[in-house]
């Protein structure tokens, strides 16, 4: 088997694990404003991600790690490239950790006012910029033949990739609004269903949009039965989860809203395929998995070190999530402890 | 003969293999469209290179205040909760949720700090990403797949487990949480000890770039297996005089006299046995800096000509441009037995080693700044020492039940807490500026691995965002520290932990930390 097309396999899917886990702790941070009418409800809201959040990220972590060691080329040129944009993320990304924390040590309103806004721009930057950067990957950019981004962060804010920003942006939303429902008792609960049924209407006609546009773009590929299906799939979920939603059947709108997820970077992947970065400069610029990869010794070690700690990783955090099962409700909430 | 072996590998290539070289010269020609109707200062404060050195400089030393204090802290709040769960004395579990506090405030910080970190070495240093990212990336994958996620996910359930989890398995939360903190940075130490002495390695000429052919070696890198012990001990003893500065806050106050004398006796204890393991494995590691990168111990001495029993100095008054001495105060042959062991031993002067590294590697510099090694090599030790000074004479001011009565030994408690983080600091400045002007020894010059497709602006934005963003975040953090500390240990007496998951308390699921 070739290793190198496994690992393309693997880093997308812990690219998939990240967005479709801290995706909804986007989704919970930005739908504050809708949600929360007191403080009480914010730091219910909050608390629906508490012991997981920090655990989410960590996803993005090792998705980074991982296409360094397995893909050092495409690591190079894709954070080389998206210079701004990642800082960006990142700088969003502190705000938001660390806002969690930061937000009820101090008592005046005003600033747990300013945290709540940092949690709220923290989810949302990250959540549009991602799909910013997937969208620019999957589209090609300009990459000359040392494998250098030669364009500006401007380039970056084309109409398709605003479109995919805007996808995720609202796949996340309406994922983390699901994920409320499912995790809340009474009144939030009743809330959140309300929104996610409004805001997944926005985020069908989106999605769907994108994903017929990234279609269309690789009429010309050999495997496009494959991204449709993908695509195709991505949509027929989407649409279930509304569906489920409206049902009140949370834990299948949750889940599918995650297969939705899964499957449109699925979709992407697809797209990309065989290529991690393809040049627009000139197709034989072109990153691919091939020319961008490590070695085949340094793909072997990753490969035993991932069959060995994947399932065990799987195992833990799925603990976790039992662990932390329990619906949670306003009166867990003391009146001193917002 | 692991340390040779890349200066071999390094010959075999030329200098610093071919790839590094064309992309270093394409950045030269592309540079001058900078140059248009700007004075050369703003210029030079708009390389990019220089602007990288400085961010990865900042941000690894601020997320280095916050990496000691958790390293050290998870493993003696791991002992504190057994010490609970074993004897079920109400002062260790009050000492473990104080203290547990403490560690939680800081961990947040070290996470996103940390992403930083590994976004860095692709945003800023993507050559070097190519050059050496087959071999490189290798043990932070492994850190993350092994040690990271495992890391991440025993904090949720430790934290928010209280009430939810069996004491026991609850218990086995934060062991597991300490060996995957210490697990994690034995990979990063790897992955670091790779950049001072690269081994396990082939040069594949055709890539122009490193490549990975014993993983084994670089995990056992000679240097990563002393500098791992250092580490862990330099980080458990800011870690231990933060628990005594706490300790000595409450009792020179006169409250939670019971918790907190045990927590100044440990703290104590700790401090002095973690100086002496630090003691130990900082000589293993200067022995092996010596076979590895001699010119590295030759700028810690500022020793420019190669001398057989050579003294140590304490301090040097020298010229500005520091390549003569006026003044200085020696311990004679210390230099000598610090770098081989033996009082007559012969240590390599500066002189010789910039010779033999140019004929070795072609015309250069190969001199990190001497001021910079000779100074924070000495910090280092001096400010270490220090610190278990004072807790020497701490535990004997509070021998056999004794508490001190005057104000100021609370004082010196509570303010030579920062003493081994500061050590710590410095230590790193030292090994990371002793390398250069390497940034892999031997193999790739830090000038050849920058972004060639960054600009020296947007290294100067990022570098001012988070110059800006980590300043603020530094005070909120130590404001936050110092209340926890300050209100100190709250009363748990009526939580009943053996009672699985029967008693709900609700202040564990009403906070995030």
């Amino acid at each position: 088997m070739d290793l190198a097309l496994l690992w393309f396999g693997i880093v997308g899917f812990l690219f998939i694990g990240y967005f479709v886990l801290d995706g909804f702790d986007f989704g919970v941070g930005m739908s504050m404003p809708f949600l929360a009418k007191d403080d009480t409800d914010k730091r219910l809201l909050i608390n629906t991600i508490g012991p997981v959040w920090d655990l989410n990220e960590t996803w993005l972590i090792v998705a980074g790690a991982s296409l360094f060691a397995a893909f050092p080329y495409w690591y190079a040129t894709l954070f080389d490239g998206f210079y701004l944009a990642l800082l960006l993320i990142l700088l969003a990304l502190i705000a938001r950790g660390v806002s969690f924390e930061y937000r009820r040590l101090g008592k005046s309103p005003r600033w747990k006012a300013w945290f709540d806004g940092m949690i709220v721009v923290g989810s949302a930057v990250p959540a549009l910029l991602w799909g910013v950067a997937f969208a620019n990957i999957v589209q090609g950019v300009a990459i000359d033949e040392s494998g250098t981004y030669t364009g500006s962060l401007f380039d970056l804010l084309n109409v398709y990739a605003i479109l995919g920003g805007l996808t995720t942006l609202l796949l996340f939303f309406t994922h983390g609004v699901q994920f409320v429902a499912l995790k809340t008792e009474g009144e939030m609960r009743e809330r959140a269903r309300a929104l996610a049924k409004r805001s997944g209407l926005l985020t069908i006609v989106v999605a769907a949009a994108f994903l017929v546009w990234t279609a269309v773009q690789h009429l010309d590929v050999a495997h496009l039965p494959l991204i449709v299906a993908l695509a195709g799939g991505a949509a027929v979920a989407l649409i279930g989860s509304w569906l489920a939603n409206a049902a009140g059947r949370e834990r299948w709108a949750f889940g599918l809203m995650a297969t939705t997820i899964a499957l449109a970077v699925g979709t992407i992947l697809a797209a990309m395929y065989p290529n991690v970065m393809p040049s627009t400069t000139d197709p034989a610029f072109s990153l691919t998995i091939e020319n961008a990869s490590s070695s085949a010794y340094t793909l072997q070690i990753m490969t035993w070190l991932a069959v060995f700690s994947m399932p065990l990783v799987l195992a833990y955090q799925g603990w976790t999530y039992w662990v932390f099962r329990k619906r949670l409700t306003r009166d867990l909430i003391p009146a001193d402890e917002h | 003969m692991r340390p040779g072996g890349a200066l071999c590998a390094a010959r075999a290539v030329g200098t610093f293999g071919p790839y590094p070289l064309a992309r270093a010269a394409r950045r030269v020609e592309s540079s001058p469209s900078l140059a248009l109707g700007r004075s050369p200062l703003v210029l030079e404060w708009l390389d990019p290179l220089l602007l990288a050195r400085w961010q990865f400089g900042l941000t690894t030393l601020y997320h280095f205040l916050f990496v000691p204090l958790t390293i050290g802290m998870v493993v003696l709040v791991a002992i504190l909760q057994t010490a609970w769960v074993r004897t079920g004395k109400l002062k260790y579990l009050h000492l473990t949720r104080l203290f547990g506090k403490i560690f939680l405030i800081n961990f947040a910080m070290g996470v996103v700090t940390g992403i930083v970190q590994e976004f860095q070495f692709g945003m800023n240093w993507s050559d070097y990403s190519r050059f050496v990212g087959d071999v490189f990336g290798a043990p932070l994958a492994m850190e993350g797949l092994l040690a990271f996620f495992l890391e991440a996910t025993m904090i949720g359930l430790w934290i928010f487990g209280w009430d939810k989890l069996p004491a026991r398995l609850h218990l086995a939360t934060i062991w597991l949480l300490a060996i995957s903190t210490t697990l994690s940075a034995y990979f990063i130490l790897a992955a670091n000890a790779f950049m001072q002495n690269p081994v396990g390695f082939a040069i594949n000429e055709e890539r122009g770039r490193a490549e990975l052919t014993d993983i084994v070696a670089v995990l056992t890198n000679p240097v990563a297996l002393a500098q791992f012990p250092h580490t862990i001990f330099a980080a458990t003893m800011f870690a231990a005089v933060v628990m005594v500065a706490v300790a000595a806050f409450h009792l020179s106050r006169g409250q939670h006299i019971d918790e907190m004398r045990t927590a100044l006796r440990f703290g104590l204890i700790t401090n002095i046995v973690c100086f002496a393991g630090v003691a130990l494995t900082g000589d293993q590691l200067s022995l092996i800096m010596v076979e590895t990168q001699p010119m590295k111990m030759a700028a810690a001495e500022a020793l420019y000509t190669t001398t057989a029993g050579a003294s140590f100095s304490i301090f040097t008054w020298g010229t500005p441009d520091g390549t003569s001495e006026l003044f200085s105060i020696r311990i004679p042959y210390v230099l000598s037995f610090l770098s081989t062991h033996d009082f007559m031993g012969t240590v390599e002067g500066i002189n010789d080693l910039q010779a033999q590294y140019q004929s070795e590697f072609g015309p250069g510099d190969y001199t990190p700044i001497i001021w910079v090694t000779y100074w924070s090599f000495r910090w280092m030790i001096g400010l270490g020492a220090l610190a278990a000074l004072i807790s020497v004479v701490g535990l004997w001011l509070t021998r056999g039940g004794r508490t001190p009565q005057q104000n100021w030994v609370w004082k010196v408690a509570i303010w030579s807490a920062p003493l081994p983080l500061v050590a710590s600091l410095v230590g790193w400045i030292f090994t990371e500026m002793g390398r250069q002007p390497w940034i892999v020894f031997g193999l790739m010059k830090t000038e050849d691995g920058v972004s060639p497709g960054v600009t020296g602006f947007e290294v100067l934005l990022s570098l001012v965002a988070f110059t800006l963003i980590y300043g603020a975040l530094a005070v909120v953090e130590f404001k936050l520290i110092v209340k926890a500390a300050v209100e100190g240990p709250k009363d748990w007496s009526t939580y009943d932990a053996d009672e699985d998951g029967g008693t709900v308390d609700p202040r564990s699921l009403a906070t995030v930390y």
